[in-house]
């Protein structure tokens, strides 16, 4: 582990951080996604690692530092750094009004898939993404399946005596 | 093939695409487009919505002389290692454009995760890459493990390297084997699944299945190691290299072999970052970047390893890497059997492993601890944890939000195939048709884990 933290490293200051099992966290608005990306990407997070979205319905009271408003979804970027060994995680809160967040294709075009994956799977639009399409779902699927209010599918299974041998 | 002669070879592709109808058209020098711009430009996206090209009547062929085709390839094609689909944009037998349309075994595997309590989750997460179960249940495991704050004990650390190493040979010869098979060479299709043959025998011998085997769990491993299993590996690992020798010498040297995947679908170190490509894919392109030496997770800071890296980037390197990544694990796993610690195989906390069968006939607390972890598990304090490990096709990832509950409220698996199809694109662009085969074949992806 580097000994200074990401957001030192890209001189970013006012962003509230917190630390999850000794891993670097940032919580950001969406107004400062963009802004803060670009300076982590020139700072030396050269990969975005992974991207997802997660929905907090039902844990919408979650520990977050002060002066966070918690909202319904958030974006999770985890972006990599291959020169200093380092990781860092941002957490990006997303209103249920308006789900739109700005894409990071133009940073990081590895994002592509995972953008798409977020979208079919949460309904977070991406602005700006060159393919905003359904990848996993079939295309004209209705509704976004990951969402905590979409119900679990179920197959019922009716057990039935063994048929004899004849 | 040196670099020189790569580059003149790309330099002449380049002038073959500078041939359009308006006229021999200038192309820039390579150096000059960002890597962004490249991506795009290079058809990492296809920009044509799916529904032009089921009803071919709706497409509006604009191309003029130089006309384009449109065509599908897969989700049934033998050579797409499971049901990948492509739709492929060919001038003539190049491929200009192409995307890799997924999906097909879907199945919601982490919409499922959501369901089931955290002893249940590895035989949900094991079924993911299949032909890697092990490094799916490991990865899991660990991040339920940060999150509880609970480590496993040392022999449960050496086992769970035994065994993703030993896993990590089998996915590299099942790859050799399927390799061979696309490039016309059937008997290396055999001897790869001999090889992985007398690997999964031994996983089925220590966790009872030959794959999908929920063997790696929170807190540690299912059960010891069986008696005598010195035995079995050194049989495996005094067997392997020798056969790998024999690979290499069917295979490395042999012309036809070598034409097919010597700088057929090349990608560069930047553009391989840029795209997030992890794995054999990235270290083919001469970064060195493996995540057992990068950021050491089990023990791997006290084993001895080469990471094996690759210099043009193209199918013939990726295969190299493979190929010499087996040996590494091969070290790796004697240093296993040489330095294994005695002691438990996982954690001694009922609330978290169940107590031993013998227990529980003569403790009424046993029975209930028993009792307790199979039917409502155990509760994992909230929090938020992503933990990565190297499969043997990348950076292998698991972000878990706990809310407190004795189910994740969210398990996201970072799959390494999913994000290294997007590569696709770039390394198939203006090669020929037939080549395709190798390039798909040589990225290496399990559709299982593509589509969760």
């Amino acid at each position: 582990m580097a000994a200074t933290n990401a957001a030192e490293m890209a001189g970013l200051d006012g962003l509230a951080s917190s630390d999850a099992r000794g891993q670097e966290v940032l919580h950001l608005t969406r107004d400062r996604y963009l802004e803060v990306a670009t300076a982590l990407r020139e700072s030396g997070f050269e990969m975005c690692a992974d991207l997802c979205a997660v929905d907090y319905l039902r844990h919408l009271n979650r520990p977050l530092p002060e002066g966070v408003t918690p909202e319904r979804f958030e974006i999770v970027v985890n972006l990599l750094s291959l020169e200093h060994h380092q990781r860092v995680r941002l957490r990006v809160q997303v209103p249920e009004s308006d789900p739109v967040v700005p894409t990071l294709f133009n940073l990081y075009p590895g994002t592509e898939n995972m953008e798409r994956e977020a979208f079919d799977l949460y309904g977070v639009c991406f602005e700006g993404h060159p393919d905003h399409t359904r990848i996993l779902m079939p295309e004209d699927w209705e509704g976004h399946p990951l969402r905590k209010d979409y119900s679990v599918g179920r197959v019922p299974v009716q057990f039935k005596e063994a048929p004899g041998p004849r | 093939m040196t670099g020189e002669e790569l580059g003149e070879e790309l330099r002449e592709l380049k002038e073959l695409r500078a041939e359009t109808s308006e006229g021999p058209q200038e192309l820039r020098d390579r150096d000059e487009t960002n890597p962004v711009e490249l991506a795009i430009e290079q058809g990492s996206v296809l920009r044509l919505p799916e529904g032009l090209v089921l009803d071919p009547g709706d497409i509006d062929v604009e191309f003029g002389e130089d006309e384009t085709m449109i065509i599908n390839m897969g989700p049934q094609h033998p050579s797409t290692h499971g049901v990948l689909r492509i739709m492929m944009e060919l001038e003539g037998e190049t491929v200009l454009r192409s995307k890799p349309v997924v999906g097909y075994l879907h199945t919601g595997m982490e919409k499922t995760g959501e369901q089931l309590t955290y002893v249940q989750g590895a035989t949900n997460v094991t079924r993911m890459d299949y032909l890697a179960p092990l490094h799916n249940e490991l990865v899991f495991s660990l991040a339920v493990e940060a999150l509880l704050g609970v480590e496993a004990p040392t022999r449960a650390t050496w086992i769970r390297m035994l065994m993703t190493e030993l896993n990590r040979m089998s996915s590299h010869v099942m790859w050799m084997a399927t390799n061979g098979m696309d490039l016309a060479s059937t008997s290396m299709m055999i001897y790869g699944f001999r090889e992985r043959e007398m690997i999964l025998s031994f996983f089925e011998k220590t966790t009872g299945l030959r794959m999908n085997h929920d063997y790696i769990r929170p807190g540690g491993v299912a059960a010891d190691l069986p008696d005598g299993w010195e035995d079995d590996v050194m049989a495996i690992v005094e067997t392997i290299p020798g056969r790998v020798d024999e690979y290499d010498e069917m295979l490395t040297g042999q012309p036809i072999f070598k034409e097919r995947t010597e700088g057929v679908g090349i990608i560069s170190p930047e553009l391989a970052v840029a795209m997030s490509a992890t794995g054999p894919i990235l270290r083919a392109s001469g970064v060195p970047w493996d995540l057992r030496r990068a950021m050491p997770y089990l023990a791997y800071d006290e084993v001895d390893f080469d990471v094996i890296v690759g210099t043009v980037g193209d199918t013939y390197d990726r295969y190299a890497v493979r190929l010499n990544e087996i040996r590494e694990s091969c070290k790796i796993v004697r240093q296993c059997v040489d330095q294994m610690p005695l002691g438990d195989y996982r954690v001694q906390d009922k609330k978290v492993t169940p107590p031993p069968r013998a227990r529980i006939d003569e403790s009424m607390e046993a029975l209930i601890h028993h009792f307790k972890i199979f039917t409502r598990g155990f509760e994992v304090p909230a929090g938020e944890v992503y933990t990565a490990i190297e499969s043997p096709r990348g950076e292998l990832g698991c972000y878990l939000v706990s809310d407190g509950s004795n189910k994740p409220y969210r398990m996201h698996i970072r799959a390494p195939s999913f994000v290294n199809l997007q590569t696709l694109p770039p390394l198939l662009r203006g090669g020929l048709i037939a080549d395709a085969i190798a390039v798909i074949s040589s990225v290496d992806p399990v559709m299982g884990e593509v589509d969760r």
